[in-house]
């Protein structure tokens, strides 16, 4: 079997088999991606008698569109998921603005120390939460921030700080020097040059590395589970977890709720997909 | 120009609120780790310096030792795996009409939280109505295993999802790569009569090798700090089968209230980190890159 299309001295019929064998494989693996979720969805949709007797795949009679309901009504899910939304818009506001001031005093302006700076969040590239978890649990217990949604948001900011930078790194390099030197001609301040040229020069790269914090705070959960101990501040996915303790024999409703805690970033990807795979393969290949 | 571009106080009004950030809650913890990891400590009270104690309890600590071992053989597995991936790229990255849907859809379960995944990946395993178990015994196994509670399968039966997780990132990683390879090289090389395995294995691939070495150590680390997913699953069991380094750690400091003993655990992860990145780096630096634009 041919590993690539380029089949070229073959006769006609052998790259034609070679295509469908690929397409078949190809096809495959996209199957076996997508089936568990296809599967949630239609367990999301029925009742227990229906999930036990009725073929995995089989559609439900009707939809039992009431599983959302209830859980979206009875728990605490909604409150769990304006928690996500509101957490994660904060940290991704901030994340980006504060890495976008860094990169740009970074490749931009001329400081000495801006070496290692850079160096210092590359580095924090490496570092596993895990191993930060004990003392950021005691620095909060002491400033009497934990279940305190601050503890979140800040540890979102801290740690998702390097990809973000190292992101906007190329980008930042790569805007011409004109940009600026026309603009302190004009008698702009650094101030004025960055709020009013630069950040609107990097607003698609600004909306890439954005995307790619919400999908990490969006999804993120020790932090969440080791800070937070009240329902008030829980965010969806460890609200999931909690809840779906409640629902050990329900299916419909455990399937309700996890397609509730993943539909927003699946809307997210069907909307600005071409974006989302971008920041993924940016974020990951240099370093 | 030189005059503004150079004004240190706006550099490092700049640069402090994110610096700040980062060296109190990351650099500031992980040497506190290590602090904290020469303390006798239940997270609340009173701290007792006891030297290495930790440290040495940890070397003999035949439970941590089982937990470190299943971390590696994740590490091993993660590594393997990318040689499928980086197959299923090579074909990917052919003219194949609608690559860039089948990039798309390999690319979803790596979108969602681990916690969701694992919930899914549960039921999947439900030992009675998982939908595995319902489709081997339609094909006549009578009666299969329950994954999760065998403590010789768990670790394989986690895997899977953790393969099906992360499959998108590095076919995309790896379709990006090769998408970058300018075509007129692979023209030249079909002219002089080059096959397709050769045009993959001696014209593709060697050309992406910067990018095989990055995802080597990305998948080698990840797995180190693997936690969401069996803490969820499996929470490390049955009896300590599935138990990694990450959820040790936790189980330690969370759990039974050992913050020394844990933070000791947790250092120790920082270190293996570290030197697992700078080992990988190092043994697969390249003298010469290859420069093809």
């Amino acid at each position: 079997m041919p590993v690539g299309p380029e089949t070229g001295h073959s006769p006609a019929w052998t790259r034609r088999l070679g295509y469908v064998l690929l397409y078949v494989l190809l096809s495959l693996v996209a199957l076996l991606q997508i089936l568990p979720l296809i599967w949630l969805m239609l367990f999301s949709l029925k009742n227990n008698q229906e999930v036990f007797d009725m073929a995995p795949f089989a559609l439900p009679a009707q939809p039992r569109w009431e599983n959302y309901v209830k859980v979206w009504t009875e728990g605490n899910i909604s409150l769990y998921f304006f928690n996500s939304v509101w957490i994660t818009v904060v940290s991704v506001v901030f994340t980006v603005l504060f890495a976008s001031l860094v990169t740009f005093a970074i490749t931009r302006m001329r400081w000495k120390g801006r070496s290692l700076v850079l160096g210092l969040f590359m580095v924090g590239l490496m570092i596993p939460v895990h191993s930060t978890l004990i003392p950021l649990f005691s620095l909060f217990l002491k400033l009497h921030l934990t279940d305190h949604p601050l503890s979140v948001i800040l540890s979102y900011i801290a740690f998702n700080m390097p990809i973000t930078i190292m992101i906007l790194l190329g980008f930042y390099y790569a805007l011409p020097r004109e940009v600026e030197e026309a603009a302190v001609m004009d008698g702009c301040s650094v101030n004025r040059i960055f709020f009013r040229i630069v950040l609107p020069m990097t607003a698609s790269v600004i909306a890439t590395t954005a995307i790619i914090n919400m999908i990490y705070d969006w999804n993120e959960f020790i932090f969440v589970n080791t800070f937070i101990s009240s329902d008030t501040y829980k965010t969806l996915t460890v609200g999931v977890q909690n809840f779906i303790g409640q629902y050990t024999t329900d299916w419909g409703a455990i399937g309700a709720t996890l397609m509730i805690s993943i539909l927003p970033i699946l809307i997210a990807f069907l909307v600005l997909s071409e974006r989302i795979v971008e920041g993924i393969a940016a974020g990951s290949v240099k370093g | 120009m030189d005059k503004v571009m150079s004004n240190r106080l706006v550099a490092a009004l700049y640069v402090l609120p994110a610096l700040l950030l980062l060296l109190v809650l990351v650099y500031i913890p992980i040497v506190l780790t290590g602090y904290y990891g020469l303390m006798q400590w239940d997270g609340i009270g009173a701290m007792t310096f006891i030297g290495l104690d930790n440290y040495t309890r940890l070397i003999q600590d035949s439970t941590f030792w089982q937990s470190a071992n299943h971390t590696f053989l994740l590490a091993l597995f993660s590594a393997l795996s990318l040689i499928g991936y980086l197959m299923i790229a090579l074909v990917l990255s052919g003219k194949i009409k609608g690559a860039n849907l089948f990039r798309k859809i390999y690319l979803i379960p790596m979108l969602l939280s681990s916690v969701a995944i694992a919930q899914l990946w549960l039921k999947i395993y439900h030992p009675s109505n998982g939908v595995l178990n319902s489709f081997l015994e339609a094909i006549g196994f009578s009666n299969p295993p329950a994954w999760l509670a065998e403590p010789s399968l768990v670790l394989y039966a986690l895997f899977v999802p953790i393969l099906w997780q992360y499959a998108g990132f590095y076919i995309l990683i790896y379709y990006a790569a090769l998408k970058n390879i300018p075509e007129s090289l692979i023209e030249a090389a079909r002219i002089d009569g080059a096959n397709p395995w050769q045009i993959a294995f001696r014209i593709k691939l060697p050309l992406i090798t910067e990018v095989i070495k990055v995802t080597v150590v990305l998948a080698v680390v990840g797995s180190l700090k693997y936690f969401d997913l069996i803490y969820v699953m499996t929470d490390g069991g049955p009896n300590g089968a599935s138990e990694v380094m990450a959820s040790y750690m936790y189980r330690q400091a969370f759990r039974s209230f050992d913050f020394g003993y844990g933070s000791a655990v947790g250092f120790f992860l920082l270190l293996i980190c570290l030197v697992v990145t700078w080992l990988l780096r190092k043994a697969t630096a390249s003298k010469d890159t290859i420069q093809y634009s």
